[in-house]
């Protein structure tokens, strides 16, 4: 299978706080590829830093058999990496359909000139955003609420909705950070449903999560990080028996 | 009853020219948190430069209000590069720094630009040439010229056209998703330092428009008009709640009417004590009540919710 993310000894420290550690990694095309680790691992700064929300320290990535341009977000999401947010960060006073319609921004192209005339092109693009947007809404299965207020929909929504805004982007990896978090055992069941869809519609999915039975249920491969170092990476049948992973998990009495 | 009329006409005009000023201030604020002093200059190059188109168009004999057209023409590009310096030179290396060091660059790139407009076109007041109609209207006892009645439509328009534009267009989601939060919105494919860009613009376009509205209401243009014109303007950004744009405008038209209103009663409130140059303290005591009862403006709620 093509190779569609490889890290290369990511390092990021905060004051004297390494939180990654020569983090190396590989990401095929088409598989669910789980990124797990007790609290304070260094899950989400990975996502943060690939996503150009922190400078690297160190190291680097290609995307896609480019290197990768981390220097500011919109390069990583003009290259194709969407994400959600582990604390849901929507734009809390735009609807719901506005949100998912800003993540059209890179498939669309109407400019200043367009908003000033609003030519025949502007207004068949303006309304394929918005047929595109209400699609996806559909698809995460929050259509009812398209005119709400982001910051009005329950919690599970709005988890939806930045999954949606995520899809809107048309992205070749889709990072979801602990998109589960919160959520009941109908809602994650539904999510996990999702997120088999999206795989089955040929999408990358890179995974933070907690839940321990979805992430073993759900991806092809796994990696583990501890202290902001990668300790194992492999199918979840391995990783499961891996006896430092154990160790990070259940602390040394077990090893 | 004719003085309140005529009050409230004239504050309608000064209040729309407010508007479209404090539009500026409102919007650069929202995006970025940034108190742009340097606006109020904007204004007064958008009318010096308009000015300077005018008077040898009208001396070459064409029509007044085509001059004036002719020189708005000019003053709006003018001014919308003017913005865009601003942003990209003084503004941009400081997008990282703690919030104080902008302020007191913003009141630097103030106090250039006025030395530089002095420098140009020296310290005299310009007179701004009677070409547009001065037709008086009467209206219930007061009186109302063309030329205030065509502020009126014009900045309405303006107005009309940036709430379509912010509300119902690409580039305006991307103008709200970027104030609500640039990293997220950068995430989204939205280069956040070109909406930046795009607000200044848009808000020099808007300033150099109500600079040429100012010059030809009051027959005067010079190189500090500016400053207290940006001052009230950014009193009616605050008054209306910054950072919101229908706030700016109700801002603007409120702080226009109570001024007018002001002047027009203030002598025979004071028994004549105080004249209508006292008029500026109706408008900031009007800011200091509503500041005490809604810190966060007449339509501010957005923006505390934010804070």
């Amino acid at each position: 299978m093509n190779v569609l993310l490889e890290a290369v000894g990511i390092n990021k420290s905060f004051g004297g706080v390494q939180a990654l550690r020569d983090v190396s990694l590989t990401i095929r095309q088409g598989e669910i590829y789980g990124l797990i680790g007790p609290n304070g691992a260094g899950k989400t700064t990975f996502f943060n830093v690939l996503t150009g929300l922190y400078a690297a320290d160190g190291g680097g990535f290609s995307f896609d058999g480019q290197p990768l341009d981390i220097a500011a977000p919109h390069l990583v999401a003009a290259a194709g990496i969407a994400r959600t947010f582990q604390n849901i960060r929507l734009f809390a006073n735009m609807t719901a359909l506005e949100n998912v319609m800003v993540g059209r921004h890179l498939k669309s192209r109407a400019g200043v000139i367009g908003a000033v005339l609003k030519n025949a092109g502007t207004r068949s693009e303006e309304a394929a955003i918005e047929r595109r947007a209400v699609e996806l809404l559909h698809y995460v299965g929050i259509a009812d609420h398209a005119n709400a207020l982001a910051r009005h929909l329950s919690y599970g929504d709005q988890r939806r909705l930045e999954i949606a805004r995520a899809l809107a982007m048309e992205p070749k990896l889709l990072a979801l950070d602990e998109p589960a978090a919160g959520m009941n055992a109908t809602e994650t069941g539904a999510l996990r449903l999702l997120i088999e869809g999206l795989k089955n519609d040929g999408l990358t999915v890179l995974l933070i999560e907690h839940d321990v039975k979805l992430v073993m249920g759900l991806c092809d491969r796994v990696v583990v990080l501890d202290y902001g170092e990668k300790i194992a990476e492999d199918v979840p049948e391995k990783v499961r028996r891996d006896p430092k992973v154990i160790e990070a998990y259940l602390g040394g009495a077990v090893a | 009853m004719d003085t309140f009329l005529q009050q409230i006409f004239n504050g309608l005009t000064l209040g729309s020219i407010y508007a479209l000023v404090a539009l500026g201030y409102t919007m650069v604020y929202g995006i970025m948190g940034l108190v742009n002093f340097a606006h109020g200059e904007v204004v007064m190059i958008g009318a010096l430069t308009a000015l300077a188109v005018i008077k040898p168009l009208a001396a070459a004999g064409l029509p007044g209000p085509l001059a004036v057209l002719g020189g708005i023409a000019v003053a709006i590009p003018v001014a919308m590069l003017l913005g865009f310096c601003i942003e990209r030179i003084a503004y941009r290396p400081l997008r990282n720094a703690p919030r104080l060091a902008p302020l007191i660059t913003a009141i630097g790139v103030s106090i250039v630009l006025q030395q530089l407009a002095m420098i140009i076109w020296g310290r005299n007041y310009h007179s701004f040439p009677p070409l547009m109609p001065a037709t008086v209207r009467e209206f219930g006892g007061a009186q109302i010229t063309d030329l205030q009645i065509i502020i009126v439509i014009v900045a309405g328009a303006m107005m009309v056209g940036l709430l379509l534009l912010v509300n119902v267009t690409r580039l305006g989601r991307a103008m709200r998703a970027t104030a609500e939060n640039p990293q997220i919105a950068g995430l989204m494919g939205v280069d956040a330092n070109r909406i930046i860009s795009l607000t200044f613009v848009i808000g020099s376009a808007l300033a150099a428009v109500a600079g040429v509205m100012v010059a030809a209401n009051y027959g005067i243009a010079h190189y500090n008009m500016g400053f207290i014109l940006g001052l009230k303007a950014f009193t009616a950004a605050v008054l209306g709640g910054i950072g919101n744009l229908a706030g700016a405008m109700l801002g603007g038209i409120l702080l226009g009417i109570i001024e007018s209103l002001g002047a027009g009663y203030i002598g025979d409130l004071t028994g004549g004590f105080m004249g209508s140059d006292y008029q500026d303290v109706f408008a900031f005591f009007v800011l200091i009540v509503v500041l005490i009862f809604r810190p966060s403006g007449l339509m501010g709620e957005k923006v505390s919710e934010r804070a």
